[in-house]
C-alpha cells in the first residue's frame, strides 16, 4: 500500500509543518479578515512578503506555492477585466469607442487581483503543511463549544475522517479498475463527451459495489470493537500547545494588528515613517 | 521470442516528495512456450513491472517489445498489444460489472471491435475453458456468483480476447487450497490450448515449483536472478538475500541431507522427489 496523503500535503518537516493545527486555523481565518482591510500597496506588499515568508519557514519550493494560485487565474483574470472597464472615477485614461479605462479602475483591478491572489496563497499554505487529518482533529477541537447547544461535534468529526480516510482509497481503487479494463481494452480517452461517459460505466459500477462493500466492512467492524459516538474517548494525537505556537501565533497576530492599524489610524503612515527617520 | 526487456527503470511520482522507485534496470526475454513465475517479496516490484508488459503505466526509460509492437514508439498499437498480451490483475472479480455473465465476458472482445458472431463464439468457449457451463452461467448476474465462480468469469473475459500472453497477477490470492488447485489447473489448461506463454506472479513457492518453468527473482525493483527453478531454489543465498523461502519440496529434501540422505538430484516436484527417493532407496 503507498501512504500517498490526499491533497496538498507536502511533507518537509519543518516547524511550521509542526506547529499546532488548531493555532495554524485560526491564523488563517484571521488572515482571511485581515486581507480584506488591506488598504493600500505598501499593506499588500508588507503580507506578501510575510507569506512568502512563512512558506520559507516551511520549506515549500515557490514553485508548489504558486502552483495553488493556477487554479483561480481564470476567476481572477475576468474579475479584474470587469473592474477595469467597468469602474469610473479618476482620470480617463484610454477612450476607444464604448471602452473606456479610468485610474481608478486599473488601482482597482490590480488591487483585486492582489487580493485574490493574497487569499489563496496563506490557506494553501495550511494545507500544504498540514494533514487533512489534523485539520479535523483541529476544527473538532476549536468546534467544542457548540457541544453546549447540542451539535454532535464528535460524530461530525468522526464522519469527516472517514470520509478523508476514504478518499485516498477510493482513488487507488479508481486507478486499479481503471488499469484493469484498460487490459480488456477499454478506452478512456478518445471519442464525445457521451462516449467518454458510457466509458466510464465499467469504472464506476465496480467503483460502487466496492465502495458499499467497504463502508459495510467498516460499520462491522467498528460495531465488533464496541464503538460508540456518545462515549467518551481519548486521541491518539494529543495537541499541545508548546512556545513554538506561542511565538507563530503572536508574530501572526502582529502582522495583523499593523494591517489594522493601517486601516483605522489615518496618522500610522506618518508614524512609522518617523520611526524610521 | 515474445516479449523482450531492457533495461526498464520506473519512478512512481517522479518529481515530488512521493517519489518512490520502482524498477531499476530491468531486462528479461520471455520466449513463446514459457510458464515464466515472478516471484519476490512484497513491494518489490513485480506488479509495475507486469504492468508495463501491456502498457497499463507508460514507459519511462528502457525499452520493451512485444512480438512486433515496440512499446518505445510515440503510439503503439493499444488495441493490438492488449488483443495480444492478456492481463488477469489481482482480485479479478473486482472488476466484474455488468448485468449478466455473458455480457461481461464480451466487453474485451467488444473492444477489440470483433464481429458479433466471433464475441458470441469466443464467449462460449472462454466461459467453457475456464470450467463453467455457459447454458447455466450465462444469463446469470456475476454478482450473485461464489467467489471463485466470480474469479473464473474475470479470467474468461480476459480469455475471450485470445491473448498470445497471459499474465496473472497473484492468481490464487485468497482462494482456499482447493481453488487454488482448480486455478493452476486451469491456468495449465489454458497455455495449451489458448496462450501458450504465461506469466505469474505468485507468493505460492510451490505452486511456482511446480508449475513454472523459469522463475523470475524480484528484490527492490531488481530482478536478482532469472532461470529454472531447480537451480535457483537450490541456492540458499539467492533465498536469503530475496527475503524468500524454498518450496517444500526443496526443505525436505534438504532436511533429508542434513540427515544424511543424499539423493542423486534436485527435486522440484512430488514426482521428481518420489523418483529420487526410490532410486536412493534402490542403491
Ligand atoms: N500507485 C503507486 N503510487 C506510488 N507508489 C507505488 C504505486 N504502486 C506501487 N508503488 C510503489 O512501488 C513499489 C513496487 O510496488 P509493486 O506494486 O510493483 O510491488 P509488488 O511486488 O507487486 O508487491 P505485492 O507483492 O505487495 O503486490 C512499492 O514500493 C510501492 O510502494
Ligand atoms: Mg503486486
Amino acid at each position: 500500500m503507498n501512504n500517498i496523503v490526499f491533497g496538498q500535503y507536502y511533507p518537509t518537516g519543518s516547524v511550521v509543518h509542526r506547529m499546532d493545527p488548531r493555532i495554524k486555523l485560526l491564523a488563517v481565518i484571521l488572515y482571511i479578515v485581515t486581507v480584506f482591510f488591506i488598504k493600500d500597496y505598501t499593506m499588500y506588499g508588507a503580507i506578501l512578503v510575510f507569506v512568502l515568508g512563512v512558506s520559507c519557514v516551511a520549506k515549500i519550493p515557490l514553485k508548489v506555492l504558486l502552483r495553488t494560485v493556477r487554479t483561480i487565474i481564470f476567476l481572477v483574470l475576468i474579475t479584474s477585466i470587469i473592474n477595469l472597464f467597468f469602474t469610473r472615477g479618476g482620470k480617463l485614461l484610454v477612450k476607444w469607442g464604448v471602452i473606456k479605462i479610468y485610474s481608478e479602475g486599473i488601482h482597482h483591478a490590480v488591487k483585486l487581483t492582489l487580493r485574490l491572489i493574497l487569499l489563496m496563497l496563506f490557506p494553501s499554505l495550511l494545507t500544504l503543511t498540514t494533514t487533512p487529518m489534523e485539520l479535523t482533529d483541529a476544527m473538532e477541537s476549536l468546534m467544542k463549544p457548540l457541544k453546549v447547544i447540542k451539535v454532535p461535534v464528535h460524530a461530525i468529526a468522526l464522519i469527516m475522517s472517514i470520509a478523508l480516510r476514504m478518499i485516498p482509497i477510493l482513488m487507488e481503487e479508481t486507478n486499479k479498475i481503471m488499469l484493469a479494463q484498460k487490459a480488456r481494452g477499454a478506452d478512456f480517452d478518445s471519442g464525445g463527451v457521451l462516449k467518454k461517459a458510457k466509458a466510464m460505466i465499467p469504472v464506476l459500477v465496480p467503483l460502487f459495489v466496492g465502495a458499499f462493500r467497504r463502508a459495510d466492512e467498516l460499520a462491522l467492524a467498528m460495531d465488533a470493537r464496541c464503538y460508540s459516538s456518545v462515549a467518551k474517548r481519548t486521541k491518539y494525537k494529543v495537541m499541545h500547545l508548546s512556545v513554538r505556537d506561542l511565538v507563530g501565533g503572536l508574530i501572526c497576530l502582529a502582522v495583523f494588528t499593523v494591517v489594522f492599524l493601517n486601516k483605522y489610524l489615518w496618522a500610522f503612515d506618518s508614524m512609522i515613517l518617523a520611526l524610521f527617520k | 521470442m515474445s516479449i523482450e526487456i531492457k533495461d526498464l527503470s520506473y519512478v512512481y511520482s517522479p518529481g515530488t516528495p512521493y517519489a518512490s522507485t520502482a524498477l531499476k534496470s530491468v531486462s528479461i526475454t520471455i520466449n513463446e512456450g514459457d510458464f515464466l513465475g515472478i516471484i519476490g517479496k512484497t513491494g518489490s516490484g513485480k506488479s509495475t513491472f507486469i504492468q508495463h508488459l501491456n502498457a497499463l503505466i507508460k514507459l519511462q526509460s528502457g525499452s520493451i517489445k512485444v512480438y512486433d509492437i515496440d512499446l518505445t514508439q510515440k503510439k503503439p498499437d493499444l488495441k493490438k498489444l492488449r488483443g495480444t498480451v492478456g492481463m488477469v490483475m489481482q482480485y479479478p472479480e473486482y472488476q466484474l460489472f455488468d448485468e449478466t455473465v455473458e455480457k461481461d465476458v464480451s466487453y474485451g472482445p467488444k473492444n477489440l471491435g470483433l464481429s458479433e458472431e466471433e464475441i458470441k463464439g469466443r464467449v462460449r468457449e472462454a466461459i467453457t475453458l475456464v470450467g463453467l457451463s455457459y447454458d447455466e452461467i450465462k444469463d446469470r448476474s456475476p454478482f450473485e456468483l461464489s467467489g471463485g465462480q466470480k474469479r473464473r468469469v474475470a479470467i474468461a473475459g480476459v480469455i475471450a480476447m485470445r491473448p498470445r500472453v497471459l499474465i496473472l497477477d497473484e492468481p490464487t490470492a485468497g482462494l482456499d487450497p482447493r481453488g487454488k488447485k482448480e486455478i493452476l489447473t486451469l491456468i495449465k489448461k489454458l497455455k495449451e490450448t489458448s496462450s501458450p506463454t504465461v506469466i505469474i506472479i505468485s507468493h505460492d513457492m510451490d505452486a511456482v515449483a511446480e508449475n513454472c518453468d523459469k522463475v523470475a527473482f524480484f528484490s527492490g525493483g531488481e530482478i536478482l536472478a532469472e532461470g529454472a527453478p531447480r537451480d535457483l531454489f537450490y541456492d540458499d543465498d539467492l533465498l536469503a538475500r530475496t527475503e524468500m523461502e524454498a518450496p517444500a519440496i526443496v526443505k525436505l529434501t534438504k532436511a533429508l541431507e542434513n540427515r544424511g540422505v543424499t539423493l542423486d538430484s534436485h527435486p522440484i516436484n512430488k514426482q521428481e522427489f518420489v523418483q529420487a527417493v526410490k532410486r536412493w532407496r534402490d542403491e
